[in-house]
């Protein structure tokens, strides 16, 4: 279709990605600040990236930080497709209606609740908090972000492509692995990508679940946020957007590819 | 009937079995525990509450509960007040974010199609990097010797820089900004479906395009509408990484009250009461997204 | 040499596949209802009825995607009771393709072979064969969304043959093509049926499309089958007024029975001043019954003049409609009764002087042996 935007369509998107663009575009620029006054331009320099790197606790704190997510990500993203399998293929079985609550009220209920009621549950069984108590929490809650996301491709999902399979001699299994597995793989990969940003990202949860030698990434940021502005933690944000932009950019790029294959088959 | 082996049927039986235990146990199981707690006494000790549920004494478990941390939450009024305003400032939240994104989701929808995937693309992009890091940005901006009031003076609108860190002002623009995409994606999924020719029709019947909007594009995009305020709102409700960084100390958010309850206070049981409450507020609201969730994606199939 | 086809009617012959009394439900509704069916080897069989009918279940539980509530099916002898699809000797071409999009036309074609363990070979052996068979040898290495609907069409057609299936299923297999299409299309289908000697069951709502392939068709409606037989005596003699009027076109004429006259039934209808007579002679009608007469539009003749005193079976009306196809014309005429009859007339000569013209009177006759009686 070769339909124009009227003036006042551009306005609202030139407004709109403005107003979600220009604050992270100031962060970056002055990330290069060389004045340690985080409002005031001093020149160019990349003086507080080397800071950061030799700041050892920010160093130790990334690298727990991507061993959390790595781990969460893997084990959220099989128990979220087992579950979007159960949603989607099992039909009505008892306990639905309570599994299905189970799996969206995480995702819009307040972290402060979710990080609370799982610190006392750990209390409780009286496991000690740290890395292992941040990873299952992590665990819980991004499970069902992945759900979601494989949820939605197995809905429209074409079951007779399964049938055809079955009807060719592939027994239940491999016809999971031959058919339905590629065919879904691209929502995999996208929900383990959201398990992972989410758990790198999160600082409520891992905040309440959080012990000795477990201290996250956004704990520290946020411990120095609490101090004020600082360049060493704009520098530090400048490379976990690079990082996401140039991951977020390939994912889009891999899917696209997809998108144009599936498309082209619908018609 | 035809009948499956038994390994079969067992291993079959894995699939729901395993996420539904997990979610029992790390879901449902901590709330109940979060229960137990908000009625029992306050007490110093490490952990700061004494259980009441000795695991073998049922008897006497209902006799030693009691009501003490909902009648200290009633009775002072910061938590009531504190509740009212985090509802107050969720509802005018989601308002704004309405008026926001409609425009915007809007646009989105109208683009040409081959733009689409990349505009969605770009209002997702934001929400991978860092919650913290894109509220942090805001500190720069708000502040009175930040951005904004450097362009501002500069430009010579104002003569005195605005105060808006550390206000309620500030709570509203983070909160928009940060979750913008989470209204605008949900809208922009039945605006986008919407077919052309309705509009077309309603113009050819002699409604001007204002009343078209109202008549026929609000109403096909009130699904959209609904979940997008859901999304927003409940989240919004229990915020506290927003008000922390951006409101003032005057800001009372009741996700705020928990967390220094929890850390400052260390009070165990009444943070878990306060937990209790913001659920309770919460739960209608959770119920109609879950049902609208489910229904949209029994729709679909 | 397909004229002498017809083990149906050999007492002896041993069918290939027996529906026993099958029944089938989801819930309330009944989708197959105490069923029973025989298909020989070799045959080309047609399910035809509208949608929801309970065709695509019959077919479904023959390929193992459902399983009878009651009764008993056999295939080859074997009872096919608690046999999951992919243990079947049954093949399935589905309405949508199914074809798999993440593997190329010859990965799709291999898929069921690989499922069997064949040699490497003699998978690599058995695709080209295919690929001959359906001519899509250039595409072989093209992704399902890189081919035409007609191309993807034939390549479900060579995936569902590649393993030789001793029946091979077809779901609407031309529902998706364009008419031009799916007329070549019905033509090569029964060259490759004859020519691999293989039982094919098709599933249609097409009436045209079972027609033309079918060497026996099963008419079914509300999960009953109506009337099997050759499509010859489906639309000649359709055994209800269901089949008469799914099955083409027809006039029904309702009346009651006056009695038989020289092995000639005489009907008393209103829409004609002078009881009808038909010639049917294997229904068993006794005075008095209500019966139904159907009459297919190409066996009515449709005139100006008087056909004079001694014609029978003379309707009268006037011309309410007249459509013009090119090969036919069809007239609608409407009686005194306020019925409107369909009346064809092939256009045999280029130019007609004086044709029929709206809001004629006209008179419309029809031989004896032309007409039906439906019991009611």
């Amino acid at each position: 279709m070769t339909r124009r935007l009227s003036p006042f369509n551009v306005t609202a998107l030139v407004l709109g990605f403005a107003f979600l663009y220009l604050p992270i575009l100031l962060l970056v620029v002055y990330s290069f600040n060389a004045s340690r006054l985080v409002t005031v331009w001093g020149g160019f320099s990349t003086r507080w990236y080397g800071m950061l790197f030799r700041n050892e606790a920010l160093m130790e704190a990334a690298w727990v930080t991507f061993r959390i997510a790595l781990l969460t990500a893997s084990v959220a993203t099989i128990l979220g497709t087992l579950a979007a399998l159960a949603l989607t293929r099992y039909g009505r079985f008892p306990g639905l209606t309570l599994f299905t609550g189970m799996v969206y009220a995480p995702m819009v209920m307040p972290e402060v609740i979710t990080g609370l009621s799982l610190l006392l549950f750990f209390v409780a069984i009286g496991l000690d908090r740290g890395f292992w108590t941040i990873t299952l929490a992590h665990t819980t809650l991004t499970m069902c972000f992945v759900t979601v996301v494989v949820q939605a491709r197995l809905v429209t999902f074409d079951r007779s492509l399964e049938e055809a399979a079955m009807d060719l001699g592939a027994p239940p299994l491999r016809t999971f692995f031959a058919v339905t597995l590629p065919l879904i793989a691209p929502s995999i990969v996208a929900g383990f990508l959201l398990a992972f940003t989410l758990s790198l990202d999160d600082l409520v949860i891992a905040s309440f679940n959080t012990g000795p030698g477990a201290t996250t990434l956004p704990i520290r940021i946020y411990s120095a946020v609490r101090l004020g502005l600082s360049p060493e933690v704009n520098a530090a944000s400048t490379i976990l957007i690079g990082i996401v932009t140039l991951g977020v950019i390939a994912a889009t790029l891999l899917s696209k590819r997809s998108v144009i294959r599936s498309r082209r088959n619908a018609h | 009937m035809h009948k499956r082996p038994l390994t079969r049927r067992l291993s079959e039986g894995l699939v729901p079995a395993v996420p539904f235990l997990w979610l029992c146990l790390l879901f449902l199981v901590p709330f109940l525990i979060v229960l137990k707690i908000s009625l029992s006494d306050p007490a110093i000790a490490q952990p700061p509450y004494r259980p009441v549920f000795d695991w073998s004494d049922i008897a006497g478990f209902f006799s030693q509960l009691n009501l003490e941390n909902y009648e200290l939450l009633v009775g002072d009024d910061l938590y009531l007040r504190a509740l009212l305003s985090s509802v107050r400032i969720a509802a005018v939240s989601t308002l704004l974010l309405l008026l926001v994104g409609f425009p915007i989701a809007y646009a989105m929808a109208r683009a040409p199609e081959r733009y689409r995937s990349l505009l969605v693309a770009l209002v997702i992009l934001p929400f991978w990097t860092s919650f913290l890091i894109r509220i942090y940005a805001w500190i720069a901006i708000l502040k009175p010797d930040g951005f904004l009031n450097q362009v501002l003076m500069g430009a010579g609108l104002i003569s005195e820089p605005l105060g808006i860190l550390n206000t309620e002002t500030a709570v509203f623009i983070g909160i928009v900004y940060a979750y913008l995409p989470f209204m605008v994606l949900p809208l922009y999924a039945t605006l986008e479906k919407m077919d052309d020719t309705l509009l077309e029709a309603a113009l050819d019947l002699g409604s001007t395009p204002w009343r078209s909007f109202w008549t026929i594009t609000v109403p096909l995009a009130m699904p959209g509408i609904l979940a997008g305020s859901l999304l927003c709102f409940i989240p919004a409700v229990g915020e506290f990484v927003i008000p922390d960084l951006l409101g003032g100390s005057e800001t009372l958010m009741i996700g705020r009250q928990l967390w220094s309850e929890f850390f400052s206070n260390r009070d165990w049981p009444l943070a878990s009461s306060v937990a209790i409450v913001l659920l309770i507020i919460l739960v209608v609201p959770i119920v109609i997204y879950r049902d609208a969730e489910a229904r949209r994606v029994e729709n679909v199939r | 040499m397909r004229r002498t086809f017809a083990p149906w009617s050999d007492p002896d012959a041993k069918p290939l596949i027996r529906f026993e009394n099958v029944t089938k439900r989801f819930g309330d509704a009944v989708a197959a209802d105490n069923l029973t069916l025989n298909i020989f080897e070799g045959e080309f069989f047609c399910l035809l009825g509208p949608s929801g009918c309970g065709k695509t279940t019959l077919m479904r539980m023959l390929a193992g995607f459902e399983f009878p509530s009651e009764g008993v099916i056999t295939l080859a002898g074997q009872n096919l009771a608690g046999v999951p699809p992919y243990r079947r000797p049954v093949n399935m071409m589905f309405q949508s393709y199914a074809l798999f999009p993440h593997m190329s036309v010859e990965k799709n074609i291999a898929f069921g072979l690989k499922q069997d363990g064949l040699p490497k070979g003699e998978i690599v052996a058995r695709v080209g064969e295919m690929l001959r068979l359906v001519q899509l040898e250039k595409l072989a290495r093209r992704y399902p969304s890189q081919l035409s609907g007609g191309q993807r069409q034939r390549v479900a057609l060579a995936r569902a043959l590649a393993k030789k299936p001793k029946v091979l299923l077809l779901d609407e297999p031309l529902g998706a093509l364009d008419k031009k299409l799916r007329e070549e299309t019905q033509f090569e289908l029964m060259d490759i049926q004859h020519d691999l000697g293989m039982t094919f069951i098709v599933v249609t709502h097409d009436q045209e499309e079972a027609m033309t392939m079918a060497d026996r068709i099963a008419v079914m409606d509300h999960g009953r089958i109506v009337q099997v037989a050759t499509p010859g005596e489906i639309y000649e003699q359709p055994k209800t007024r269901f089949i008469a009027e799914f099955v083409g076109d027809v006039n029904i004429l309702e009346g009651h029975v006056l009695g038989q006259e020289n092995g000639l039934w005489r009907v008393q209808t209103p829409s004609a001043e002078v009881p009808l007579t038909i010639d049917d002679p294997d229904e068993v009608l006794h005075s008095g019954q209500a019966v139904a007469i159907a009459v297919r539009p190409e066996k009515m003749v449709i005139q100006r003049e008087w056909p004079g005193p001694d014609a029978i079976n003379v309707l009268t009306g006037e011309v309410w409609d007249i459509g013009y196809l090119g090969d036919w014309t069809v007239y609608r005429v409407r009686l005194a009764t306020g019925e409107i009859l369909r009346v064809t007339r092939a256009n045999a000569s280029r130019f007609v002087e004086n044709p029929i013209d709206w809001d004629e009177q006209v008179y419309i006759t029809f031989a004896p042996d032309a007409a039906v009686i439906l019991a009611e």
